[in-house]
């Protein structure tokens, strides 16, 4: 007899008996601790720190840039596996989120604040030592904002908390700024304004066709709260907000023409995409329209920092040669 | 579970199942320290540079 001597069902939870410690054999495999770290989230978070320490006017060693990028990552990992444990109750109700390795029982929920914990601590007292504790204090500020604010208070509390809560997901460049230069500029905040000011219509559009799910939780999103009609009237407006802000990189000189033409024919994009969803009239556009426009969200938000970047390195290489031709020219 | 109380002796035993679910999480521990100590010796070297091998003790 033992206290678990079958595996014909994983997930089973057994009881401890009387006068014996409840120990539970981990049911975890390693790809529920990666699933923990919501990996799709971090590798936004990586890509647009990546941009962000790329972008600076300082250079950091390549192994340091690399260690601060590992420890960014490793500290979104810890904010998302802090806020699966904390939700893991409304976790269970929602479609989406039900096989999470939580709300699954693969994973116990003191396994996951040990493990998000355990992280968060390593990656910012790492990450001061590599890259100067300015970043370790905007990473630090990460995790206790997304976890704390967001997941613990906003999340539940608010129609707004994808507005406020945002700013934890658009911190990352801010950090990687950070950590190759040891200070902050206008520039990376204009990168965090334009991931702050991306991310309601976003969660919106998606909350949109999922407000079933948000409403069985007891989660007080925008449609739930104040109505489709409503809901579709603030992504517009963030919208309009969204749309210049991803141009201003050019305009302070951050970056070229080419992030100009890009980030203005993508804003025009996503502005058009918001009035056609503001004009949806019956309930299967609106849900076609909101897909369109949170898959759109995703590639302008990847283009402009893609574009950010080859712009940062081509741009030089086009001054160059522009000025090599008017020498030419002249002689 | 049956109606029998389990004594302190019985122990734990795991199926094989969850022996194989335990030898991957070790496996990939050893992986993770194996890497941290690389990458902490390549920090090391870059933020200290050759002076690491000549300090005064």
């Amino acid at each position: 007899m033992s206290l678990a001597t079958d595996g014909a069902d994983l997930t089973r939870s057994v009881p401890a008996p009387v006068g014996v410690p409840a120990v539970e054999p981990s049911l975890a495999e390693v790809r529920d601790y990666i699933a923990l770290m919501k990996p799709r989230v971090m590798s936004l978070v990586v890509f647009t720190a990546l941009v962000g320490m790329l972008v600076a006017p300082d250079r950091l060693h390549p192994v340091l840039g690399f260690a601060a990028l590992l420890c960014i990552a490793v500290g979104a990992g810890a904010a998302g596996a802090l806020n699966m444990w904390w939700d893991a109750d409304i976790d269970a109700v929602m479609a989406r989120t039900a096989r999470r390795p939580i709300p699954s029982g693969r994973v116990g929920e003191g396994e996951a604040l040990a493990f998000g914990l355990t992280l968060a601590v390593g990656s910012v007292a790492v990450l001061g030592l590599v890259a100067g504790w300015l970043a370790a204090f905007l990473l630090a500020f990460t995790i206790v904002f997304y976890a704390v604010v967001y997941s613990m208070w906003l999340k539940r509390a608010t129609s707004q908390n994808i507005v406020i809560g945002g700013a934890a997901g658009a911190v990352p460049p801010m950090i990687g700024w950070a950590a190759a230069t040891g200070s902050l500029a206008v520039e990376p905040v204009l990168l965090f304004l334009i991931i702050f000011f991306w991310t309601p219509p976003h969660f919106w559009a998606l909350s949109l066709w999922r407000s079933g799910d948000y409403a069985r939780a007891g989660i007080p999103m925008l449609p739930v709260v104040s109505g489709v009609a409503e809901t579709k009237r603030q992504i517009l407006l963030h919208a309009c907000v969204l749309a210049p802000i991803g141009v201003s990189p050019w305009l302070v000189g951050l970056a070229g023409p080419l992030y100009g033409v890009v980030a203005t024919v993508a804003g025009v994009q996503i502005l058009a995409l918001a009035v056609r969803l503001k004009r949806a009239t019956d309930a299967a556009a609106t849900d076609r329209l909101a897909k369109r426009l949170f898959g759109f969200s995703l590639t302008y938000l990847f283009a402009l920092f893609a574009v950010l970047l080859i712009d940062h390195w081509v741009d030089p290489w086009v001054t160059a040669g522009l000025d090599a031709l008017a020498r030419w020219s002249v002689s | 579970m049956s109606g029998r109380p389990l004594r302190h002796d019985d122990g734990i035993v795991l199926t094989d199942e969850q022996k194989r679910r335990r030898r991957a999480r070790s496996v990939a521990i050893a992986v993770v320290l194996a890497v941290l100590v690389v990458l902490f010796y390549a920090i090391t070297i870059v933020k200290l540079g050759p002076g690491v091998l000549s300090r005064p003790l």
